[in-house]
């Protein structure tokens, strides 16, 4: 299992369309890719279950990979926040 | 006569015929079905199909109301592929053995429930997008796609709510105004409506009677009239015609450069104070940003913004504004405009008390972490930093220092910073005097005129009792501002105004026969600055 933890940039927070774009980033991978943010859990590839965790601007989350390429899936996961988020 | 007051969302007349718009409420019947797998396959069609009208709509939103406004419809069909979405509905078909259509209206609802449930604005808003589209694909699974619309003749649309995908489908040509009961000034709706430029009201208690008769909207006062007597009539006739000039003439003028008939050009620039005004600039055809207060990521906040904060926004105004200038002032917080963290003492005159340049030098890393965010965000596009409330040569000198500090701290970390213009505003009469000595140092002035007039004056602008002779054309600001010009541009030094004067009209014309260079207005006076300087003759 690799994780690491981010602080969030976007003014508005994961909002509709990065967290869109986070599901299918996260889709590419076989790992299970999870956010974790305010106390609840979330899978990277569900839309609306990310959006529900109401993750605003200046706010700390986790994100967690695990499965075969799991090492792959961090580095890019990490440069898919700092890129949209 | 009905007179209604509601909350204005884009100003300007609209006259003419009611529709009323009511969504088909889809009446959604449970029936049981015996073959669940041809269920599953209607709904799986419907969504596809869904999916493709939103790949359309996205298509038509761009060319209509461009790409930020149009990613809703991107985001729609993300919705729709989601899994728990899609589960919900399955679930729902399997272990009831229901059709399609019902399966998918509850998952809409509790799905939709879930979100008008959270806390945060934004996401609560956005079970408006969860509803728009499960009602999409039972509109598909019903074959019941026909939505009302709109005949020949224009007319005022009025609804409970409506979302976004029914906004775009309306035929603009046939759209006075909209107004509804529900929906918020930061709908996708309302941000459609602007920019648009249609006239819109909402929280106005709606009546279905209404539809095919007679209504005014008064989008600047917020009032909707159906059924409007002869005079009420006739007046906003009269409005709407004036209105409809101006607007046809400004209209001519977006696009066309900023030089008066002899051949002078001024630099027309607008005044913004948040990120969100950056598309009214662009709008209104402005071709630079001439002040850009920073005050509103202190005054939004609990504590002190950080570099990157500050960082981000900055970057966000000069890319939006691609390549063109954006001058930038520094924290000018104190006398009206008090931030709680900052933890500054009680003032008795605080217009001439601790405030602006005067806490920037004093609480140097406040000041140094806004500069250094400011010349970061240079490398992506012109920036020029402004400096407030300047009375002495000494100050300016240390500003300079402080920035050639924070230059170095960069250079040291190898983060690169582009050509950055240094200039001060001109709003004490001690500036005024010294120009010729601070022109030496800086490479621009920009003359405030508000506070110039009440230190020059020595009148409160806050004073009600004085209004009667607060002269904003008092001759000892026109000819401070003649002098100010005279010594900026001895040392090459361009000038401009950016304070309210800037946008009289009436002094349009006296400005630039004065020299001046640069003029900086709030975004909806652009224009009508505009149709002045190409209709004059500076040599006249």
């Amino acid at each position: 299992m690799k994780q690491f933890n981010y602080v969030i940039t976007d003014e508005i927070g994961i909002h509709a369309r990065p967290a869109g774009l986070l599901a299918k980033e996260a889709k590419t991978f076989s790992s299970k890719i999870t956010i974790e943010a305010n106390g609840k859990k979330a899978e990277a590839t569900k839309l609306m279950a990310v959006m529900q965790l109401g993750v605003k601007k200046g706010a700390e989350v986790v994100i967690t990979a695990e499965g075969d390429d799991e090492d792959v899936a961090i580095v890019k996961m990490e440069a898919f926040m700092k890129e949209n988020l | 006569m009905e007179q209604l007051k509601g909350k204005s969302i884009f100003s300007g007349i609209a006259i003419g015929r009611i529709l009323f718009y009511s969504k088909n409420q889809q009446q959604v019947k449970r029936n049981k079905v015996d073959d669940v797998e041809t269920e599953l396959a209607r709904y799986e069609d419907a969504k596809i199909k869904a999916i493709e009208q939103l790949q359309e709509l996205y298509t038509k939103a761009v060319e209509e109301v461009g790409e930020t406004n149009a990613m809703i419809f991107e985001v729609h069909s993300m919705m729709l592929e989601d899994d728990d979405y899609n589960e919900s509905v399955y679930n729902i078909i399997r272990t009831e053995g229901v059709n399609a259509e019902y399966a998918v209206a509850v998952t809409g609802d509790n799905f939709s429930t879930m979100f008008a449930e959270m806390e945060d604005e934004y996401f609560k808003a956005r079970s408006v997008d969860v509803k728009d589209i499960s009602e999409r694909v039972i509109s598909i699974l019903t074959g019941n796609e026909e939505t009302e619309g709109i005949g020949e003749e224009p007319v005022i649309v009025v609804a409970e709510d409506l979302a976004p995908s029914e906004t775009v489908q309306m035929d603009k040509s046939k759209l006075l105004a909209f107004v509804t009961h529900l929906g918020s000034s930061n709908s996708h709706t309302a941000i459609l409506a602007r920019t648009m430029s249609i006239p819109a009201l909402i929280g106005i208690e709606i009546s279905k009677d209404w539809n095919g008769k007679m209504a005014i909207v008064d989008g600047k006062q917020g009032l909707l009239f159906v059924d409007p007597d002869v005079g009420v009539l006739e007046h906003y006739m009269e409005e709407r015609k004036v209105e409809e000039t101006q607007k046809e003439l400004l209209l001519q003028l977006k696009g066309q450069p900023d030089i008066t008939k002899d051949g002078k050009h001024i630099h027309l620039f607008a005044n913004i104070g948040s990120v969100a005004d950056v598309a009214n600039v662009l709008a209104n055809d402005a071709s630079g940003i001439g002040l850009f207060r920073s005050e509103f990521l202190y005054l939004e906040k609990d504590t002190y913004p950080t570099e990157d904060e500050q960082f981000q926004v900055y970057k966000t105004v000069v890319q939006n504004m691609a390549g063109k200038k954006v001058v930038i002032r520094t924290l000018d917080i104190g006398a009206d405009k008090q931030v709680d963290y900052f933890e500054m003492e009680h003032e008795e005159n605080p217009a001439m008390g601790y405030r602006a340049i005067r806490i920037c030098l004093d609480r140097v890393e406040i000041f140094k972490t806004q500069l250094r965010a400011l010349y970061r965000a240079s490398a992506f596009g012109t920036i020029s930093i402004m400096f407030p409330m300047i009375i002495s040569v000494d100050e300016v000198r240390q500003i300079k220092r402080i920035c050639d500090e924070v230059k170095q701290e960069l250079d040291d970390i190898n983060v690169s910073y582009g050509e950055v213009e240094l200039g001060i505003m001109i709003e004490t009469p001690a500036a005024v005097m010294i120009s010729d000595m601070l022109a030496k140092e800086v490479d621009f002035f920009s003359i405030g005129t508000n506070d110039l007039t009440q230190y020059t004056l020595a009148i409160d602008r806050q004073n009600a009792k004085l209004d009667n002779i607060y002269d904003a054309h008092h001759p000892a600001i026109l000819r401070m501002i003649q002098m100010v010009i005279d010594n900026g541009h001895k040392e090459n030094c361009w000038v401009g105004i950016c304070g309210e004067l800037g946008a009289d009209t009436t002094l349009t014309e006296s400005f630039i026969r004065m020299g001046i260079d640069e003029l900086s207005v709030s975004p909806s006076m652009v224009l009508s600055i505009r149709n002045i300087i190409v209709n004059m003759n500076v040599g006249e």
